[in-house]
């Protein structure tokens, strides 16, 4: 009954899982496309703390740390892209987003 | 032991039961909430692996700003997000197999992984003990010293994304009138009025 590494590398693998199924899912709605993303980078914290406790090096949470970071301020450009998109298209559904016809 | 176990699967299970809520339900707002409840969930995890800084910074700026961002930006958006949801289960098809192809590598790495016997030996800086200095302690001690540079970098980057989420949400309406300081400021007695001679019985033509 011992929690191992492993254990906590299984909920980080199945997090991931799900943030990508969730960018599948919900192609059309960017908001959760967003949330999707912040469950990925969840999962990549997880992971860097287990192994950081695991092995007895602090550097994995100080990575962790400028990934929260990282997060943080894609998640608030993001979401002010998103605002500003908002305002001049009056939708942000991901088909309408084809201004560069890639 | 039996305890750490418990509430080990207690955390997990909430957080995977609310990430696949996160990504399943159908209004945008209940999801945000399930991703407070998922990141809530994820700093118990972390407490559970003697990460207790991080478990506090994960509440405080996830639960405390980005997700009430996430929670600030559906609400104020007026978006029909049933039309949004169409297709959801067109894209199912695809999106599971992705996902179960994922999954299975990522299981099959689990499931055959050593941990090999020089990183063992290359630990950068080691966890001190817990009885002598807690986690906040010995995170500060290497992060403002050898790290101190990420700190910085960490720091620019949260300007640059301040600064560029203000730039991008920024309205300047040319038709709404302000009040400029500047030219009140500026406004002297010369530009003001203007003394004018009457004679008498004639007024200004």
């Amino acid at each position: 009954m011992t929690i191992g590494l492993g254990h906590y590398l299984s909920v980080a693998a199945i997090l991931f899982t799900l943030g990508v199924l969730g960018i599948f899912l919900n192609r059309k709605n960017v908001i959760v496309i967003l949330m999707s993303i912040e469950l990925i980078l969840l999962s990549v914290n997880i992971n860097l703390v287990a192994f950081s406790s695991f092995l007895g090096d602090i550097v994995g949470q100080v990575y962790a740390l400028i990934v929260l970071t990282v997060a943080a301020a894609e998640a608030a450009i993001g979401l002010a892209i998103l605002v500003a998109y908002f305002r001049n298209r009056g939708s942000i559904a991901v088909e309408d987003i084809n201004l560069m016809k890639g | 032991m039996i305890i750490n176990a418990i509430f080990f699967y207690l955390f997990a299970g909430i957080t995977v039961a609310s990430a696949v809520m996160v990504i399943a339900s159908k209004n945008p707002v209940h999801s945000v909430l399930f991703l407070i409840l998922a990141f809530v969930n994820a700093a118990g995890l972390f407490v559970l692996l003697g990460a207790e800084f991080l478990a506090m910074i994960l509440i405080v700026v996830y639960v405390g700003a980005v997700a009430v961002l996430f929670l600030f930006v559906v609400m104020m958006l007026d978006v029909d997000f049933a039309e949004l949801r169409q297709g959801f289960l067109n894209y199912l098809p695809v999106g599971a197999l992705v996902g179960a192809v994922l999954l299975a590598e990522l299981l099959i790495v689990l499931g055959a992984w050593v941990i090999g016997p020089d990183v063992l030996k290359g630990i950068a800086s080691p966890i001190p003990p817990a009885s002598e200095i807690n986690n906040t302690q010995a995170l500060g001690l290497v992060l403002y010293t050898r790290y101190v540079y990420f700190f910085q970098a960490a720091g620019v980057i949260l300007l640059v994304a301040m600064i560029g989420a203000i730039v991008l949400t920024l309205q300047h309406r040319p038709s709404v009138r302000r009040q400029n300081i500047a030219v009140q400021v500026a406004r002297r007695r010369s530009t003001a009025i203007e003394v004018v001679k009457v004679k008498s019985g004639q007024g200004l033509s």
